[in-house]
């Protein structure tokens, strides 16, 4: 039995505690706005929050969130309205979407250690996570914009 | 207008209803286009199958091509909404399923996304579709105020009477209007469109619709699609194409929890051409992704490998470097190239290499279909819906009207996903498990078992006369045609892929031109990707241009201009091309214009500051190219470091794609073909050995990261153009792109790259 948060509710998990937290939380949870890419750690589309720390959820087992708090997509803002989600549509980031999900975690994640990043420590930061739609010129703005407010 | 009809509410719900299985249960995930579908049962009339009003006044409007990152669900509607005056802040879009008896007005494409052209085509029958919902409108209001029709007009979703001010909100007019038959045919009021100036949306910057779902994790994706009592499966696909399982023990397998059952899908008969079927192999099914995904690593197949171990990439590439050497049948033939060579003061040749590529959307394929409903249900991010039908209806022996799809938004495509082999999959699966079952790719099956980018072979040979001037222009190609699919023992190129920036090389002021394909066998599934051929064509064409400058000792700009020169029209019909493909369209509405492409170039060039003295380790170079009608221009601003490595400080493209629906659309795109081509430069690259694949997974297949990727990409949209047709935008960014940075390096270091990814 592993126990932890997710979104602010208690959870516990009887089955096979490494299961990642990725399919845990799109199969069992129907929380399904965090993204399968690449299952090896490489795309970052699958990026959630272990007690605010960006992981990659498909490579993180259950057992990993034992007594912590994951938050995904859904969790980030009760309305959407983080100053990451706000910049990411302020710029019109979005191609596709499917990665944005995990961007924009990493880019929450990144902003909470270091409020003021330089573009350098921003494409440090956000490297990890790979767009095929190529809509990283607008990450970069966005996260500078969202910098601003948080 | 023979599309337009008036059609009875119920008819309406009925032909974009969904079928009532899809019931969102505890375990489902809610779909935002499922939801759109359902808020359809308000009050409304639907003056055609892409407009429709309810009484509270809220316009919904059908999109029918599929949305994969390149905007259509925005542009599309707000081709519509201009027209019908309505207020895009009480726009809807409801994304149609597959079925192009009805959502394919202009006829031309069947719902396929792809070719560029969903616009292009959609264009003006969307205009009429929005007008003609207006007139509606308007004529209902003029009813209500018993005043005749001439005396109202619509305008910001509102329709006024002129004489008295009085209005009404769309929605007020609703009850009328749907008792008011749409007239058609002969007799039918002619449509009043509105003129270009009046204009609200087309032309004007739009945020996509889908901004507040894809920032918050609600975008529905095939991925996301869910229905109860549905199963997960993966499938164990045969290393090399055309392999077949021998024998496999699935024991291990079973003992995984959540596996439910191991089912071999079985492979094509021989004489069966792949096309878009389903490849065969062992799959795992059960409750839980990650559960099936343990279970297929827990599978013991022995596979016949089949035909194609022989594919090797290094003597396969060779092969085709001497086939391309070698020449073929000549499929275009200005003047008299072998005696204008004969004359030249100087020949130059070069060989270009251009390997297989992969898409990798962000989204790998993925497909949920029930196929123990009637009609079947399909949920696919597909860019081709029908295709899907028919080849979903095939895998389980019915007819393509026993079939119903419907589209997801699609988490990148890049042309993989109008191939519906994996729904096929989860159709034979569904049937099987006597359940609906959702198959999922893994990223290694994405990268192992796709449809590749055609390798290629450029051979070139370049005379130039004593003033250096190019007096001729030889080029053979030798790469596997994307025909292979349906006919294995094809051997050349065909128009559709010649025609993609080959044979219509828009060297319009060189005397002697002379293009041909060499033979080659296709070995492995090979299918259209972003752009298709013209990325190898136009990083050969680019670069040996800039080449022959520098043998002419030239400067490349002025030397690029000269050969693309400035004629209204190029016809190459006149110029032995048998069949020129014009991406599907005809030369009358869309001719090759070399004045358009090297307008595109000075604009380029002259915005990113070209002839500037450059320093130590800078390189500006330029490059291109027409693709989908648009004609796009790159200049790429490299800094080479003394560790090779490259850094791109700065990027230009302009575009020319004739009139257009969304200029920031059209900047999105140029942004992401610029890091899409950057891909197709510096990283892409799958090889084969004894016929499997080499790569699997973005540590062998890498793509361009925020840490290589150019960050500032300044977008040009040439708007002098604007009486002329919507050309594409999605693919023609890409091709100019390798050229260019290619040139670049070379200008910044001397090097000549002639092979694609850039060995620096």
């Amino acid at each position: 039995m592993v126990s932890f948060k997710v979104n602010g509710v208690s959870r516990d998990f009887d089955g096979d505690p490494k299961m990642p937290i990725l399919w845990y939380v799109r199969d069992e949870l129907g929380l399904a706005g965090t993204k399968f890419g690449c299952g090896m750690a490489l795309c970052g589309a699958c990026t959630v929050h272990v007690d605010g720390q960006a992981v990659r959820a498909c490579v993180t087992p259950l057992a990993a969130a034992e007594g912590k708090e994951v938050t995904t997509i859904e969790g980030l803002d009760p309305k959407g309205n983080h100053p990451v989600q706000r910049a990411w549509r302020a710029h019109n980031v979005p191609q596709c979407g499917y990665c944005q999900s995990g961007q924009i975690m990493q880019a929450a994640s990144l902003l909470k250690a270091n409020p003021d990043p330089t573009d350098q420590e921003i494409v440090g930061g956000m490297q990890g996570n790979i767009c095929r739609c190529g809509t990283y010129q607008r990450i970069l703005a966005a996260v500078r914009t969202a910098a601003s407010e948080v | 207008m023979a599309h337009i009809t008036h059609l009875k509410r119920r008819e309406f719900l009925k032909s974009t209803g969904v079928s009532a299985v899809l019931v969102l249960g505890a375990h489902v995930v809610p779909n935002p286009i499922i939801a759109a579908v359902r808020a359809q049962t308000a009050a409304t009339v639907q003056p055609n199958l892409f407009v429709g009003i309810d009484a509270d006044g809220t316009v919904t409007l059908t999109c029918s091509r599929s949305e994969m990152g390149q905007g259509v669900r925005t542009g599309i509607p707000m081709i519509l909404a201009d027209e019908l005056e309505a207020d895009w802040t009480r726009v809807k879009i409801w994304q149609a399923p597959g079925d192009e008896t009805k959502y394919d007005p202009a006829g031309k494409d069947g719902q396929n996304t792809d070719g560029s052209r969903s616009t292009r085509h959609s264009f003006e029958v969307m205009r009429e579709l929005g007008a003609s919902a207006r007139q509606l409108l308007e004529k209902a209001a003029a009813q209500k105020w018993d005043v005749d029709p001439s005396e109202v007009y619509a305008k910001d979703h509102r329709i006024y009477h002129t004489n008295t001010g009085d209005s009404f909100d769309f929605g007020e007019v609703v009850d009328v209007a749907a008792k008011i038959p749409v007239p058609s045919g002969e007799g039918a009021p002619k449509l009043k469109l509105k003129h270009p100036s009046e204009w609200k949306y087309i032309g004007k910057d739009m945020p996509v619709v889908d901004n507040f779902d894809m920032s918050t994790g609600k975008a529905g994706y095939g991925a996301d699609a869910s229905l109860p009592g549905m199963k997960i499966a993966v499938v164990a696909r045969p290393p090399v194409f055309r392999g077949k399982v021998k024998s496999f023990n699935a024991k291990e397998a079973l003992k995984v929890p959540g596996v439910e059952k191991v089912f071999e899908i079985p492979a094509l008969a021989d004489d069966m051409p792949a096309q878009f079927r389903a490849l065969g192999g062992v799959a795992v099914i059960g409750s839980n992704s990650w559960s099936v995904m343990e279970g297929r690593k827990k599978l013991k197949i022995k596979w016949d490998d089949g035909p194609f171990t022989k594919h090797d990439s290094q003597t396969y590439d060779e092969s085709l470097r001497e086939s391309a050497r070698q020449g073929g049948s000549v499929i275009r033939n200005r003047g008299d190239v072998p005696g204008a060579l004969a004359k030249a003061d100087k020949v130059v040749e070069a060989e270009y290499f251009v390997p297989y590529f992969i898409h990798t959307p962000m989204e790998p394929p993925v497909a949920l279909v029930d196929a123990n409903v009637r009609p079947v249900q399909v949920w696919a991010p597909t860019q081709a819906p029908n295709e899907t039908r028919q080849y979903v209806a095939e895998a389980l022996g019915l007819e393509k009207t026993d079939v119903e799809c419907h589209v997801t938004l699609l988490g990148g495509a890049f042309g993989r996903k109008s191939k519906p082999d994996f729904a096929c999959e989860a159709a034979i699966l569904s049937k099987e498990m006597g359940a609906p079952v959702r198959v999922q790719w893994t990223r290694e099956d994405d990268v192992r078992n796709g449809y590749y980018h055609a390798a290629s072979a450029q051979h070139l040979k370049g005379g130039l006369d004593a003033s250096g001037k190019l007096v001729a222009w030889h080029h053979c190609v030798a790469s596997p045609s994307l025909l292979g699919l349906w006919n294995p023992a094809q051997k050349t190129l065909i128009p559709l892929e010649a025609g993609m920036g080959l044979v219509d090389v828009p060297y319009n002021n060189v005397p002697n031109i002379q293009v041909e394909t060499g033979k080659t066998d296709v070995m492995i599934r090979v299918g259209w990707y972003r752009s298709v051929n013209n990325i190898q064509h136009a990083f050969a064409i680019n670069s040996f241009a800039n080449e022959l400058a520098a043998a002419a000792g030239r400067d490349p700009l002025e030397f690029m201009l000269e050969l693309i020169g400035d004629a209204d029209e190029m016809d190459v019909r006149k110029e032995g091309v048998k069949e020129f493909w014009n991406y599907g369209d005809s030369v009358e509405d869309w001719p090759i214009m070399p004045k358009r492409l090297s307008n595109a170039l000075r604009i380029v060039a002259k915005k990113a500051g070209y002839g500037k003295p450059m320093a130590k380790g800078h390189g500006l170079g330029l490059a291109c190219h027409r693709a989908f009608h648009s004609y796009v221009a790159t200049a790429v601003h490299v800094v080479v470091r003394d560790d090779g490595s490259l850094h791109i400080p700065q990027v230009n493209v302009a575009i020319d794609c004739g009139r257009y629906v969304n200029p920031e659309g059209i900047r999105k795109q140029m942004e992401g073909a610029t890091i899409y081509g950057h891909t197709v430069a510096r990283h892409g690259k799958i090889t084969t050995s004894k016929g499997a694949v080499d790569q699997s997974n973005f540590h062998d297949y890498p793509v361009t990261r925020m840490s290589d990727a150019p960050l500032d990409v300044r977008v040009h949209v040439v708007d002098d153009y604007t009486h002329l047709r919507p050309c594409g935008v999605g693919e023609p960014g890409v091709p100019p792109y390798a050229p260019a940075l290619s040139n670049a390096v070379y200008n910044a270091t001397g090097k000549r790259h002639r092979a694609l990814p850039l060995a620096t």
